[in-house]
């Protein structure tokens, strides 16, 4: 035994410094400094927090006193919560306006530019809004869709239509946020999928005219097909960044009128940053992101599975 | 007559009519927006029959920037509680120089390593990098503010740069794509003749790479002009605010009387000016930019 001690020791000793010498050799020496601001940016804001965040939605926390963990409170009393449901279905809504009006306008100004003009300018002016602050675009349509001197009322008055409250009224209000958010969104959305056109080959189009198709036929059989992947891309970011719809709630309505526009993020924020309500907040972005990630999986499900179309 | 009908395109002239039709409307709100910044004071309501300006004026403008005394101003419309504007482009200005330097830079040497160098936990650490962007800010947001708070940066310079300056899981995922498509014989002639790491990272590397760091600045850089969550939480305080938190309070401040529309207008237009320029000197490049951003 005795004789045998100093042999594992060594060998131990031996193993520990291969180990050490392929972690600490000089070129992961190098790599480990090139790493490191990132990685402490990584873990300070992401890594960590992520984690902080599950382990406070346990607690009650006002950040007054010590947080008091409380197990699953938080989760049994958002099932129970009115306002949670409200804000589930004021988000569900909000993505229902938004989305397929928003894919299919984005989608119909690129087929136009593909079709009929290659102008960077076009395309500049149309992607305007998206460059531009939320909390811009959202003061402007606060005034130009001001119930009383708005210049949307002006304009329906030329055809005779009566004034609309728009944001100031509960029916009204989440439809004019969607309204804003297409209006910001659809010439990017045009640019994503005028950047898939391009990469169509061209003759592609033109056998499809020799043998007689129309504009229509050439969309359906040649470009939605092959546009797939932009599709997916497109659909899966603007659904997720939909769901966490914030900056113009917060510049136009904050929630009202009544509950109308109290969205999950909107209702997240009041709890944490106005109620100080941090382990109930937590809890509630825990389930929102379960949520995008069902939706985002069940959403690539969806769009792989009708694959077979491409062929 | 008729045969000069028959062969008017009808499909292309309806494809130009609603795409000059979305282009107006994407047009309108800033047009607007400007008519009302530079109608007289006291024209809001001729102004609700309108589309032209009246009373063509700079007054707005020149009372936004502070070029005004506060009697001047406030007889040209101003309520008193203005929005410091030169103070919050300022900080704006300041927030978007140091967090897309900072950001494009870290990012870039951590991708370099994970695209170039061989070290242990590699692959974990780069999946772990790519697994954050699938998180909602507002879950990381509340620890973040938590920490920030903790750390006594609530209303701070540093509190508003910190999570963005050392880098975003984007960032180091789209230049790692990128410097793997590099042909290694470069690097080891650069080894070759003696290079360090660094150096040859500086040297090398960076330069050839600039059409993705400009591409990957472009991007960083509108994101942090328009960024208004985070600060809107941790730097509310009038001395630090960002335009957009600015604007913001200056909008909700006024909500119990009728608002400034025209100071708002004013400083809501001058808070865009830069996006147009940038959009007018780098157009190509903006574009080519944000069609990437879809194509990963």
């Amino acid at each position: 035994m005795t004789e045998r001690m100093p042999a594992a020791s060594e060998r131990v000793v031996a193993n520990l410094r291969r180990a050490a010498k392929r972690v600490f050799n000089a070129e992961a020496g190098t790599a480990y400094l090139f790493i490191l601001p990132s990685l402490i940016g990584f873990s300070v804001f992401y890594g960590y927090p992520a984690v902080r965040a599950v382990v406070i939605s346990f607690t009650e926390w006002s950040l007054l006193r010590a947080p008091r963990p409380i197990g699953l409170d938080n989760y049994e009393r958002l099932l129970g919560d009115p306002l949670f449901w409200n804000a589930m279905k004021v988000t569900g809504l909000y993505v229902l306006y938004n989305i397929p009006i928003q894919t299919i306008l984005g989608l119909f100004m690129a087929v136009a530019m593909h079709r009929l003009t290659q102008s960077l300018a076009v395309r500049g002016v149309l992607v305007l809004p998206y460059l531009v602050s939320n909390v811009v675009v959202g003061l402007a349509f606060l005034w130009v869709l001001d119930p009383l001197l708005g210049t949307v009322n002006m304009m329906l008055g030329w055809f005779g239509i009566a004034r609309q409250p728009f944001l100031g009224s509960p029916e009204q209000a989440l439809a004019s946020i969607a309204g804003i958010n297409i209006w910001r969104h659809m010439g990017f959305t045009a640019l994503l999928f005028y950047a898939g056109l391009q990469a169509i080959p061209k003759e592609l189009y033109e056998a499809g005219t020799i043998d007689g198709a129309g504009e229509w036929r050439l969309f359906r059989n040649i470009s939605l097909p092959l546009l797939r992947p932009v599709m997916v891309f497109v659909l899966v970011t603007s659904v997720i960044g939909s769901f966490q719809i914030f900056d113009t709630i917060a510049v136009t309505t904050q929630g009202g009128p009544v509950n109308a526009t109290r969205a999950i993020v909107w209702y997240i924020y009041e709890n944490a940053f106005q109620f100080f309500r941090m382990g109930y907040a937590s809890a509630l972005s825990v389930v929102l992101f379960l949520i995008l990630i069902t939706v985002t999986i069940l959403q690539m499900r969806f769009l792989q599975g009708s694959r077979s179309e491409l062929e | 007559m008729r045969r000069f009908l028959a062969r008017l395109p009808l499909g292309k002239l309806f494809g130009w009519l609603v795409l000059l039709a979305l282009v107006a409307t994407t047009v309108l709100p800033f047009y607007v927006m400007l008519k009302t910044a530079v109608s007289g004071p006291g024209t809001l309501f001729q102004q609700a029959r309108s589309l032209m300006p009246l009373e063509a004026t700079t007054v707005h403008f020149e009372r936004v920037l502070g070029l005004l005394s506060p009697e001047e101003a406030r007889a040209a419309g101003g309520t008193g509680a203005v929005v410091d504007f030169p103070r919050a482009l300022r900080n704006t200005i300041a927030f978007t120089v140091v967090v897309v330097l900072g950001q494009v830079f870290f990012s870039a040497m951590a991708a370099y390593a994970f695209a170039r160098l061989r070290f242990v936990g590699r692959e974990l650490l780069f999946y772990g990098y790519l697994s954050a962007l699938m998180i909602p800010n507002i879950v990381l947001f509340i620890p973040n503010f938590i920490l920030i708070r903790d750390l006594g940066w609530l209303n701070t310079f540093q509190g508003m740069i910190a999570p963005f300056v050392l880098m975003t899981p984007f960032a180091v995922f789209f230049l790692r794509q990128f410097f793997l498509g590099i042909p290694a014989a470069l690097e080891e002639a650069a080894k070759l003749d003696g290079a360090s790491p660094f150096g040859t990272f500086w040297r090398i590397i960076l330069p050839i790479s600039r059409t993705p760091l400009v591409t990957l600045g472009i991007l960083t850089s509108i994101q942090a002009w328009n960024e208004f969550f985070w600060p809107f939480i941790v730097a509310r305080e009038a001395d630090v605010r960002v335009l957009t938190v600015a604007l913001q309070s200056f909008q909700t401040s006024s909500a119990y009387g009728m608002p400034d529309w025209a100071g708002l207008m004013a400083a809501t237009f001058l808070s865009v000016v830069p996006i147009f320029v940038l959009l007018i000197v780098l157009g190509r490049q903006v574009i080519a930019s944000l069609q990437f951003s879809g194509l990963k």
